[in-house]
């Protein structure tokens, strides 16, 4: 069966054999593009130091004899205990924060696809003229404690006064541009504010830090996703559980949710991505306790130079489980990301 | 203004401008809960966001206009207004931020002329449509105006005896990526949409490199390009080069980092290519191929414009991403020879190290500005392309 619709050109849209032939030749020169690397870090993983400094040898048996050693150093020996540690703190944080940020961030993009928010531009306004004072006073060195409750007063003030003029509202495109435009921020721009910040609350090096840090990253491009996704699911089956009697809750949970499965995995396994490998927040945020699999990998780098059978270990265990989250879920993914986008 | 202008238009380009239904009307007003999920829904996302990005982004605001000195048991913060900038870009950071300036050579002047000649039969055109507002138009003139600016900088920084700073190999990393990466990736999806045996197995591999630590992958492509140790020794030697390390040049080494990005991102492209060529209609495209149009014609007026719509949203979404570049040139190149792969964060990730607060604020300061108003920029000049499709 599979050999007949090979060679029955059933359409005017299958491909004769020159093309076909031209077809394969690319694809599996970007296989060899793509997965030679990856072999390279294998082979690399089984070397014996004098083996990677002698000059490049490919085939393990013919050009040089496989060892164990690093496998053994990075799992059972010397580096194991921060290994699992790492491991650890890299599966608690990742889907964590994965999972947080796509509750949210669904949360928040079905309420701007489904109801209307008129907030009020001078509301807005006053509370992030208050929010200025007080930053910019905290850093010129008046005690928070003077400056958060001087700076609530404000807001009141101006709420009562210069707000009640403004009668001009935001409207859902307005927040959610908004929230969009958050994920152009460079994480070296508000990195250090956040250091310190958790560093006041005593949470640096600990794993809330860093989810909370992923979550706030990773919003902004699941509500981005998620809208485009729900735009796309007719409302009528919701007017018709509304009718029915279903709250707008139990609407969400058992009739959205259900049906926009394929964009919550793409987005998610996006998310999880991201988390999982994230380096430069991570080497702000996190000290010896928290530090996660990037950083390990990063660190093999000593000063007797990139230790690479090492390195080349903690990249494989590292993808290992990511790889096997893509293949399982991979007929989601592309279905599921920038749907909304495709249909419009 | 015009912040709220574009901002319909960026939405309008993703998809996500379309009316908002409600279901308000179905059903009275319930207990105090339900009249309250409105809030509930969006609430904690806007809570999050609002204390862990506009918070700190003050934070950093203050910090890029103040100086920190370390005085006896601490330090000691100081309003400098402007210097920490005023140093990027004309004072003793200018080399390192801006780039050595020199007169362009003739290929510059033609690249920058052209660029300008774009934008002012753009603004032209759209004052000759009419019913344009002053806020709108005085936005247009000013996206003209910043983004031949940014042409004379390359213009003048990439010429022979200039040497372009990390704002411009920043730009460089950005927009030969995308390209690239657009390009392959478009590749890729039309061949894997073919109906060829295997195509399952090609698209899992093809996804690969995206699950990957960028770290993991400088690394690894630090050892590709080891001219002494690496794979590819044996072809280097073939070649007569011996010894020589294309890593110390300064733009082989511009080209390894964008190669590992490269190699890195198409998958990114693949994937979502791939969705919107699977999403297009079949019957459009057999029906031309069956009136005779070769399958050249058919790409290029069939498939092509079905796929415009995502293509924005797609290379938007890249290149707010492509703009934060920071672990492959930190570990691939060190950010050297010199400072020749410096993106911006790893200049600010440098300045940081070095105690410099405010300094690397105020580079992350420019970033924000340069991200925004290209995105913006991007929006607002295809829009019009996309519509006219």
């Amino acid at each position: 069966m599979v050999i007949r619709n090979i060679f029955r050109r059933r359409s005017p849209v299958a491909l004769s054999f020159l093309e076909m032939a031209i077809s394969y030749l690319i694809l599996i020169i970007w296989t060899g593009v793509v997965l030679f690397p990856l072999y390279w870090l294998l082979v690399t993983s089984f070397k014996l130091p004098i083996d990677v400094n002698m000059g490049p040898f490919y085939l393990p048996f013919i050009d040089f004899q496989p060892s164990l050693h690093a496998w053994e150093y990075i799992l059972v020996g010397d580096l194991a205990n921060d290994t699992r540690r790492n491991y650890f703190n890299t599966v608690v944080v990742a889907p964590t924060s994965a999972i947080l940020a796509l509750l949210l961030g669904t949360a928040a993009a079905y309420g701007l696809t489904r109801f209307e928010y008129r907030p009020r531009l001078g509301i807005i306004l006053s509370f992030l003229g208050a929010l200025v004072v007080v930053v910019f006073a905290i850093v010129l060195g008046a005690p928070w404690q003077i400056a958060i409750p001087a700076g609530v007063a404000l807001f009141i003030i101006l709420l009562q006064t210069v707000a009640r003029r403004f009668q001009r509202t935001l409207k859902n495109s307005d927040i959610a541009f908004w929230l969009i435009s958050q994920r152009m921020l460079p994480p070296v721009a508000v990195v250090i504010p956040i250091y310190v910040l958790f560093q006041r609350l005593g949470l640096l090096d600990t794993h809330a830090a860093l989810i909370i840090t992923y979550l706030a990253v990773n919003l902004p491009i699941v509500v981005w996703l998620m809208r485009d996704y729900f735009q796309t699911i007719p409302v009528e089956l919701e007017e018709c559980a509304a009718i029915d009697g279903a709250s707008r809750y139990r609407i969400f949970w058992s009739i959205v949710l259900p049906l926009a499965v394929p964009g919550l995995v793409a987005t998610f396994l996006f998310v999880l991505v991201f988390a999982w490998n994230e380096y430069l927040l991570a080497l702000f945020l996190s000290g010896a306790k928290s530090q996660t699999l990037p950083l390990t990998v990063a660190a093999q780098n000593a000063t007797r130079g990139p230790q690479w059978w090492y390195m080349s270990v903690l990249i494989l265990i590292m993808i290992v489980p990511v790889i096997a989250i893509a293949i399982a879920l991979e007929r989601y993914i592309a279905r599921g990301l920038l749907v909304g986008a495709i249909k419009g | 203004m015009t912040t709220e202008r574009v901002s319909r238009s960026v939405l309008a380009d993703s998809g996500l401008g379309v009316e908002t239904p409600t279901i308000s009307a179905a059903r009275p007003v319930g207990s105090r809960i339900e009249r309250w999920a409105g809030n509930v829904f969006i609430l904690p996302a806007v809570l999050v966001v609002l204390f862990l990005s506009i918070f700190p982004l003050f934070l950093s605001l203050s910090l890029s206009l103040s100086r920190l000195k370390f005085v006896k048991g601490g330090f000691e913060i100081n309003f400098v207004g402007l210097a920490n900038y005023h140093k990027l870009l004309f004072g003793s950071e200018q080399d390192h931020f801006v780039g050595v300036i020199a007169s362009p050579s003739p290929l510059g002047w033609a690249f920058f002329l052209g660029i300008v000649a774009f934008l002012v039969w753009w603004l032209v055109r759209y004052i000759r449509t009419g019913g344009y507002g002053v806020v709108s138009l005085v936005g247009r003139v000013l996206t003209a105006v910043l983004l031949s600016l940014l042409a004379w900088l390359l213009a003048h920084t990439l010429s022979p005896g200039g040497r372009p700073g990390t704002v411009v190999v920043t730009l460089l990393y950005v927009f030969i990526g995308i390209a690239v990466q657009y390009a392959l990736g478009l590749l890729l999806a039309v061949l894997t949409t073919q109906r060829l045996p295997a195509r399952r197995f090609f698209r899992v591999v093809f996804l690969l490199p995206m699950m990957i630590t960028p770290v993991g992958i400088a690394y690894t492509f630090r050892m590709m390009t080891d001219t002494d140790k690496g794979p590819f020794q044996p072809i280097w030697q073939a070649l007569g080069l011996g010894l020589y390390s294309w890593v110390n040049d300064p733009w082989g080494a511009r080209a390894a980092v964008i190669i590992s990005d490269i190699w890195q991102w198409t998958p990114f492209m693949f994937i979502v290519l791939l969705a919107a060529l699977e999403g297009q209609s079949v019957e459009l495209m057999e029906a031309a191929l069956v009136d005779g149009a070769n399958r050249w014609q058919v790409f290029w007026h069939i498939t092509l414009p079905q796929i415009l719509p995502v293509s924005t949203t797609l290379i938007l979404i890249r290149m707010i991403e492509a703009f934060k570049i920071v672990d492959l040139p930190n570990v691939l190149t060190n950010g050297g020879p010199g400072t020749a792969t410096e993106s911006m964060t790893l200049h600010a990730f440098i300045a940081w190290r070095t105690l410099d607060l405010g300094g690397s604020a105020a580079i992350a300061y420019m970033l924000l500005f340069m991200v925004t108003f290209l995105s913006m920029s991007y929006v607002n000049i295809l829009r019009r392309r996309v519509v006219e499709a």
